[in-house]
């Protein structure tokens, strides 16, 4: 049984970090975070993504996949070099000593973009869906522009001495730490769970799954692997990417404000809340959730309106730190200007200030 | 036949002869006879109300004990039904809902809740919201010169609970039914639905709480009438009967009755089987678009059909016809009338023309074209959850409603002498039902459902109805074949 072949749920641990200045850092600090928070996990999955670490390949995709054994490899890179110009493929470095049980084969391409960039990532999104669903044994779990992810089974700590994090160097951080209920343990099914730009963690379980998956999955959005990351990071997909909804908006539809809040707004406000209910009702998500995406951009935080599950934000000068527990955040800094809980429904949304990574 | 269905005890030793019983019942089964009351059971519908109103308490009503010789394949009612059309040549009728005993799909899907892994809400600590809007939904968004969000208004109807009252006509129903649930949809935030007798005039002033209908009969329709409404309702077919139309024999439609329809004291009312102005969908469509015209493109359009075999495809093809709402009438609906035959074997049951409507317009990509009222043998409040997360929008209820007024289902409606003053036109008899409490009757019962909803939806861990919409994994079905819960949608549970 892998992901995908039955309704997974779990709890985790989540923490980022993020500098708004656009400055790197290797993955030394998140690892702390996610080490202090162990028990948080269960050793069944854990993942990191970094933004701004292909600084030699920042204008082309690079795609991060598993393979079972030779033949997925051999099958999807004849796909892969058929549907695209393939600048570098290598095996992505690892350290067996830390983690040897069921690895897969893992392996990384860097794909030249062609053409007009909304074109190109709607055939980079099929190719997705295509070597995901149809070729047995290969999965491609990462696939944006200087950014990547690396996830497996294990603890989260393990996971990033397995992938020598330390020798990349990110501005945005963001790592998981996974307890699943009923896990076989398979290496995809690991977290964040990324799509072009974007990738997500997620800590809840959501009591409107069925409700938004029946909902997305005839707009283009297969879900593959049953679990709440991915619905939720293909409804933040349709609603950015196709839509052209700012995170603010976004954040006002999937955890919008409750009626009895909108009755009491001005007469625009409530139009607008109104509308968004309306017409994005099946994109509510309702249950515990405590979400952070990562974007091109920057990230992107929330809770579910009730408030069920913890996020603290910590700030020391133009970096932001999160975590699912205060002492996590103290981990990665100490020292910190403000710390604070993330209020229910009421996004956290930053932006690099400038939009290009320099090596700090 | 000599017997009836069922006999009526007295018990002397507690009967202080008080006549009440008498003046009670409208079917005159208890009669003077010199110094002693005395029964004609043949006459008896079981309509309870000399039991209820007997302040002896000295009346209970039986079985009759006298059988046929029992047959498996000839049951007593088939031998009576013979007889009763050999004696007539006629079609026979029965009023309220089929009494045979289909499967009823709502009681083999279980519900789900939350333990551990996410928490369960509990509705009095934590805001569950059961509002909803009906109408066509659009993710075409634009942006203003400012970049404000401009998203296309459509015509909605606003629900604080995801419940409707279902279409009676007038004349069917006594006008205290009516006004009790206009009222009640007052009150509630909900809507009432004058059905196809017209409306009453005196009704007009609360117009945003009516949906106005459009049957075949076209009984009381111009445009004032479509315009004192929050929506419009073109009804193309009732789960009772499928296929063909209705008949309000000349003797209900007298006075306010024959006004409100628009038509002659003591004549015929009779609502064809077909629209005679829709022979196929394109013509469904021309009506839509007028009567979008008639109201000024602001009320919804209704689409009101039976659940028939290929249900998916026509509402399928209703949701391009420009229609903002889809109400699905289940074969279990309830009528005033209908031909026995048609009730008792025509039409599918709602949860499975739901379940397979719904999945049907989502592959589509036009569910949100619509949204989707199921109806049709909704009894109570986990009917209503089990429905929407089947994929419903709302519900719309109409013999639980009745039953909230007084009725005791005896189903015998369409003799007109309904005891409990609600199918009838009978002034003594409509005196019965006093609307001021026929209202807060319907107001408690919608009250107690939404309080009852919010209590699954919290355990389940969700705190607003549209999260619950179309939500399957919710459900699980309990002695169901693989093709059943394939239908439906749903694992079995255990899985």
């Amino acid at each position: 049984m892998r992901e995908g072949q039955f309704k997974n749920s779990s709890g985790c641990a989540i923490a980022c970090i993020f500098h708004s200045d656009g400055h790197l850092e290797n993955g030394t600090r998140i690892k702390k975070a996610m080490q202090l928070m162990h028990d948080r996990s269960n050793g069944l999955g854990g993942g990191f993504v970094g933004y701004g670490i292909y600084p030699a390949h920042r204008e082309d995709y690079a795609l991060h996949l598993f393979y079972d054994d030779v033949t997925a490899k051999e099958k999807a890179e004849c796909f892969l070099e058929k549907e695209f110009i393939c600048l570098k493929k290598e095996e992505i470095p690892t350290n067996q000593c830390v983690i040897n049980k069921d690895v897969p084969l893992i392996w990384r391409y860097f794909i030249k973009e062609e053409g007009n960039k909304k074109e190109f990532e709607t055939k980079l999104i099929q190719a997705f869906f295509k070597i995901n669903q149809e070729i047995q044994g290969a999965y491609i779990f990462s696939c944006g522009k200087n950014m990547g992810i690396f996830k497996g089974v294990g603890y989260p700590e393990d996971i990033a001495d397995f992938f020598q994090l330390d020798t990349y160097y990110a501005s945005t951080w963001i790592a998981h730490g996974r307890y699943p209920t009923n896990t076989p343990g398979w290496w995809a099914g690991a977290h964040p769970f990324g799509m072009l730009d974007f990738a997500l963690v997620h800590n809840g379980e959501i009591s409107s799954y069925d409700t938004n998956r029946r909902y997305i999955e005839p707009l283009g959005y297969p879900c593959c692997l049953l679990t709440d990351t991915e619905v939720i990071t293909y409804l933040l997909s349709y609603l950015n990417h196709e839509k052209g909804l700012t995170f603010e908006e976004c954040a006002d539809i999937l955890a919008a404000p409750l009626y009895s809040e909108i009755d009491k707004m001005e007469k625009s406000k409530r139009c607008y809340y109104t509308q968004l209910r309306k017409n994005f009702g099946s994109f509510l998500i309702t249950g515990p959730f405590s979400i952070i995406l990562g974007h091109e951009q920057g990230i992107f935080a929330l809770n579910d309106r009730l408030k069920l599950r913890a996020l603290m934000i910590g700030q020391k000068g133009q970096s932001y730190y999160l975590a699912s527990e205060e002492s996590a955040v103290r981990a990665m800094q100490m020292e910190l200007d403000s710390i604070y809980s993330l209020e229910g429904g009421k996004p956290f949304i930053k932006n690099r200030e400038v939009n290009h990574y320099e090596k700090g | 036949m000599k017997k009836g269905k069922f006999k009526v005890v007295r018990d002397e030793r507690l009967c202080d002869q008080c006549g009440g019983c008498i003046s009670q019942c409208a079917n005159k089964v208890h009669y003077q006879d010199q110094d002693q009351i005395k029964i004609r059971h043949q006459h008896c519908v079981n309509c309870q109300r000399c039991v209820e109103f007997c302040h002896c308490n000295a009346l209970s009503i039986i079985k009759e004990e006298n059988v046929f010789h029992p047959h498996p394949l000839w049951s007593q009612q088939i031998i009576e039904e013979i007889s009763k059309q050999a004696n007539s040549g006629g079609i026979l009728l029965s009023s309220m809902g089929t009494q045979q005993s289909y499967p009823i799909y709502f009681d083999h899907l279980l519900l789900n809740a939350s333990q551990v892994t996410n928490p369960s809400i509990d509705p009095l600590r934590e805001p569950i919201e059961t509002t909803t809007f009906l109408g066509k939904r659009t993710h075409d968004v634009k942006r203003s010169q400012e970049g404000k969000l401009e998203i296309e208004e459509y015509p909605s109807l606003k629900l604080n609970t995801p419940i409707l009252f279902s279409a009676m006509s007038f004349g069917s129903i006594s006008f205290n039914a009516h006004q009790a649930l206009l009222e009640a949809a007052k009150e509630l935030g909900i809507y009432y639905n004058c059905g196809e007798g017209g409306l009453l005039e005196a009704f007009y002033k609360d117009q945003d709480s009516i949906i106005v209908q459009v049957a075949s009969g076209r009984f009381g329709i111009d445009p004032s009438y479509l315009n004192h409404s929050a929506a419009v309702e073109i009804k193309i077919g009732q789960g009772a009967k499928p296929g063909i139309g209705g008949h309000l024999p000349s003797i209900k439609n007298k006075g306010l009755v024959s006004k409100t329809r628009r038509i002659k004291e003591y004549s015929e009312s009779i609502s064809p089987a077909p629209h005679h102005d829709i022979y196929s969908i394109e013509d469904l469509k021309q009506l839509v678009d007028s009567l979008k015209e008639a109201t000024h493109h602001q009320k919804p359009i209704i689409v009101k059909v039976a659940a028939v075999h290929n249900i998916a495809a026509i509402c399928s093809g209703i949701a391009r016809s420009g229609a903002d709402i889809i109400y699905i009438d289940g074969f279990k609906g309830g009528t005033g009338a209908a031909p026995t035959r048609i009730r008792d074997h025509v039409g599918i049951p709602i949860e499975l023309a739901l379940a397979s409507v719904d999945e049907t317009l989502r592959k589509e990509g036009i569910r949100e074209n619509v949204s989707l009222i199921a109806a049709g043998g909704i009894r109570h409040s986990a009917d209503v959850v089990k429905a929407i997360a089947l994929g419903a929008d709302a519900v719309a209820i109409g013999t639980a409603a009745l039953i909230a007024l007084g009725c005791h289902l005896c189903s015998d409606c369409m003799s007109g002498t309904c005891n409990w003053g609600i199918a009838t036109q009978e002034e003594s008899l409509c005196r019965r039902l006093n609307a001021k409490k026929g209202a807060q009757q319907l107001v408690n019962l919608i009250q107690a459902w939404t309080r009852e909803i919010q209590e699954m939806m919290g355990g389940m861990g969700i705190n607003a109805i549209e999260s619950l919409r179309g939500n399957r994994l919710m459900l699980r079905g309990i002695h169901l074949s693989a093709e059943e819960l394939d239908i439906l949608g749903v694992k079995h549970a255990g899985r």
